[in-house]
């Protein structure tokens, strides 16, 4: 007997040493011996590439340095921020202005750099606001955000800032089909297939950058998901994933995953712009915010326009084609050919790969399958390259390293599957920590891709870092992808949750005219002090417009005296340096109110409403220089009706007024 | 005794480099410290101070050095004179074509060459000691007058003097004025 509990317990020991030795491997696994080296930049030494990377529900755009995963600045686009200014200054406060008035947040989703002939070129990087639905046009040699036009229409911007190989468009589609805001919008919420429709958002952008809401196309209900535009050969049309086509309002987990399969709806655009040359857009009265910022005087403007041109799908036949694509589809990717466009039905358990010719000869030969709402369906055979087989579980998104491959991130799966575009085979399979989102290879949306390394943004991040309480790190990872096998080289943290990124080589942008201090003989803002002899402070009413000069190490004026209670009070910072890195700050006790944060050349404005009688320290925020601790000064406050004389004064003393 | 072919030549040459130093850089002053690894400059020109100017007097408030202003200097209205004055009598030296004459011209610029010297030195010494004070930053027994040529180190700033390229024009201008004297008064060659 007891031979035989010795056997069986043998047995067991056997078995389960067997099963452990099966256990998935870990990350200390894949993690080679090199990769620290692959990682490393040397200090005071610079990246290879920019790494532009949607902020989410931060609502703002933040820049890394690859491979090093350095964070070097956070833009504010779409959110306000306090330690910035953005959003707190008059000058940015129109910046933030919508048909809605002011909105202080939202959630950037993707980043789209400009690109001319299909590569990326540095000029400009786009930015998605998903809940407000907006666009934002960031400039690349200031790294501020320029410009925003809200979407009429909208609900939801998510397809969007995708753009055409020469930056001609950038687009955006809907992802709430909500009433148009040319009808009545007062309908029950269940009258979604009658009166909600898509609309999906052509804004041209000009020379120098400037956006223009070009035309809308409307469609029939749907949740548009993800675009992209077509390239070479395909240039001229743009693919915009869509689920929903069940046309539900509620319970979309269950009710939006009936199909078996959704749409990618290909957008013949050129052939939109001969429509709208031919006068076939209904214009339609909408109210939408276009906000530009002007270099020269330093300030933001903000205009509402009132119309826009809306062509109808279901009528103009020829400008929009269903592609049947398996289980929602959410990522819609187009190779630097131009040839195959993938679709990543998130449900899915096989990519398909759809041929830019093949439904060229499709739409020529007419194989349809039916309309959906009006708009023509292609036969899926008919269009289809082929399909990749058992890839992984719920593919997302997919990008391209220009040498024939492509790369697939699985959310479910939680890893980045390689794949062969021509033959549709599977290369190489690595893991992700964990449940990776978007993925991003230099130039991989582009014509011309640089495919030198990989980065992973995870949705989940467990235990990748030290613990923070129930709020976790950010988390993206790098892979080096230049050898046959994908290899992790870095885990960096990230700002907001981190959605679409792209990246650029530093050169295209370092050398692209970077701005390094703005000239104070161009500042034509309308309250510059450009020196400190036109530094004043002058009453109109109650308002109070202080005219301040800053230069290390003080104010001009730093000592002001009868501003009183229910004054409002305008504090215009002109920063007088004319050197590279020398910001100073501004903050006044009590304001209800951001900092300021003046670039060399630059005026900026804090609005002040003091509410009580006293003496208000300011100071300036920025470690200007050896004596910024003595960059100070203060503003009497006197009760209202006071009759303490407005006086401003440097270095002397004003006679005092009791 | 006329001059050969070959030394009026040169002397066209010393025209040429003398109206140069007119139009470029003459000195500059070099500064470098640990937060500016992209370097300042100072460059005096013939009729102006040039470089990152502002940003030096900028600095210099902290120490207290009276700011720097082109039309402080008298002798920036002097110089472009001076250089085209040297210019022409290079040029009125082809014609004359009088070996003593070209002696007579090498002696008077070199006696230039150290009047402008000492009054460099002059000016870098008043400003390098002629300190406000007041002035936030004061160390005792510290003052920051910059090298006449060479390195020296000022505070947190190195400060290198060097010649600029018009200061080259010049030195070169030297130079051959000397071998046209020694080519024509033959002191090296064997009788």
């Amino acid at each position: 007997m007891s031979n035989n509990f010795l056997k069986a317990t043998l047995t067991i020991i056997l078995v389960s040493a067997f099963f452990n030795s099966c256990k998935p491997k870990n990350s200390g696994d894949v993690v080679n011996g090199d990769a620290a080296q692959k990682a490393y930049v040397a200090p005071g030494k610079y990246d290879e590439f920019y790494n532009f990377v949607s902020g989410g529900f931060s609502g703002q755009m933040s820049v890394y340095g690859l491979p090093s995963g350095r964070l070097f600045r956070v833009i504010p686009v779409f959110s306000v921020d306090p330690e910035k200014g953005w959003g707190y200054s008059e000058e940015t406060k129109p910046m933030l202005n919508t048909s809605h008035g002011f909105v202080p947040w939202d959630d950037l989703h993707h980043t789209e750099l400009s690109q001319t002939n299909g590569e990326v070129d540095g000029r400009w990087v786009f930015g998605n606001a998903n809940n407000t639905p907006r666009i934002a046009r960031i400039d690349l040699k200031t790294f501020k955000t320029a410009e925003i036009i809200e979407l009429p229409n909208s609900g939801g911007n998510h397809s969007s800032p995708f753009i055409t190989e020469n930056t001609e468009y950038v687009v955006a589609g809907t992802r709430f089909s909500v009433p148009s805001d040319y009808s009545n919008g007062d309908v029950p919420i269940s009258s979604y297939k009658e009166n909600f429709k898509g609309h999906i958002s052509f804004v041209k952008v000009g020379k120098e950058g400037e956006m223009d809401l070009a035309f809308q196309i409307v469609t029939p209900g749907v949740n548009f998901d993800l675009s992209h535009a077509g390239k070479g050969k395909s240039h001229g049309w743009f693919f915009f994933s869509c689920y929903n086509t069940e046309q539900a309002n509620t319970l979309l987990e269950v009710n939006a995953s009936q199909r078996d399969k959704d749409f990618i709806m290909a957008v013949n655009w050129k052939k939109a712009e001969e429509y709208i040359k031919a006068g076939k857009g209904k214009k339609q009265s909408v109210n939408y915010a276009h906000n530009k910022w002007d270099e020269k005087t330093h300030s933001a403007k903000s205009v509402i326009k009132k119309e826009v041109y809306v062509l109808d799908a279901s009528e103009l036949k020829d400008i929009c084609y269903m592609l049947p694509c398996p289980k929602s589809p959410h990522g819609c990717d187009v190779d630097p050919t131009g040839e195959y466009i993938v679709g990543s039905g998130k449900l899915a358990a096989l990519i398909p790969v759809f041929s830019f010719d093949k439904l060229q000869t499709a739409i020529k030969d007419k194989k349809f399958d039916g309309d959906y709402g009006g708009i023509n369906v292609i036969k899926y055979e008919a269009a289809l390259y082929g399909e990749v087989q058992k890839p992984g579980l719920g593919p997302l998104h997919t990008e391209f390293d220009g040498k024939g491959n492509a790369y697939t991130t699985f959310f479910v799966s939680s890893e980045v599957v390689k794949w062969d575009i021509k033959s549709l085979k599977v290369l190489d399979r690595v893991p992700t920590y964990y449940s990776v989102g978007h993925l991003c290879i230099p130039g991989g949306d582009s014509k011309k891709p640089f495919g030198k390394y990989l980065i992973a943004y995870n949705k989940i991040t467990k235990d990748r870092y030290l613990p923070t309480g129930p709020e976790l790190a950010q988390s993206a990872q790098i892979f080096d992808i230049s050898g046959d096998k994908m290899q992790l080289v870095l885990d960096f943290p990230t700002i907001g949750e981190p959605h679409y990124a792209q990246a650029a080589p530093a050169d295209v942008i370092r050398n692209n005219g970077q701005v390094k201090f703005y000239k104070i003989e161009e500042n034509k803002h309308p309250y510059a002090a450009k020196g400190e002899k036109e530094s004043k402070v002058v009453r109109e009413g109650n308002k109070v417009h202080v005219y301040m000069t800053s230069i290390r190490s003080h104010f001009a004026p730093d000592n002001i005296e009868g501003v009183k209670v229910g004054d409002e009070v305008y504090f215009h910072v002109t920063n007088l340096e004319q050197d590279w890195d020398v910001p100073h700050g501004f903050a006044i006790k009590g304001a209800d109110n951001g900092e300021l944060l003046i670039m060399p050349g630059e005026t900026t404005t804090l609005k002040w409403l003091p509410k009580k009688a006293g003496i208000y320290p300011m100071y300036c925020t920025d470690f200007c220089s050896a004596l910024h601790q003595e960059m100070q000064g203060y503003v009497r406050v006197s009760p209202a009706g006071s009759n303490v004389p407005l006086t401003f004064s440097l270095g002397t003393n004003i006679p005092a007024t009791k | 005794m006329k001059i050969s072919k070959l030394s009026k030549g040169l002397l066209f040459i010393t025209f040429l480099l003398f109206a140069g130093s007119l139009f470029v850089p003459l000195w500059k002053i070099d500064l470098e410290a640990p937060q500016y690894p992209e370097g300042l400059v100072l460059r005096l020109y013939a009729d102006k101070i040039g470089g990152d100017v502002e940003i030096i007097n900028g600095l210099n408030h902290y120490i207290g050095m009276a700011t720097l202003h082109t039309e402080n200097f008298f002798e920036f209205t002097l110089l472009p004179y001076i250089f085209g004055g040297f210019a022409a009598i290079s040029l009125l030296l082809i014609f004359i074509a009088r070996r003593k004459a070209v002696l007579v011209f090498l002696i008077s610029y070199a006696l230039f060459i150290l009047l402008a010297a000492v009054d460099f030195y002059r000016w870098n010494y008043e400003y390098g000691h002629n300190l406000d004070p007041n002035a936030a930053i004061v160390v005792p027994g510290m003052a920051y007058q910059p090298p006449l040529i060479g390195y020296k180190q000022l505070l947190n700033f190195g400060a290198f003097s060097i010649p600029d390229t018009g200061g080259w024009l010049l030195i070169f201008a030297c130079i051959l004025l000397g071998f046209v004297v020694v080519n024509e008064y033959k002191f090296f060659r064997k009788k």
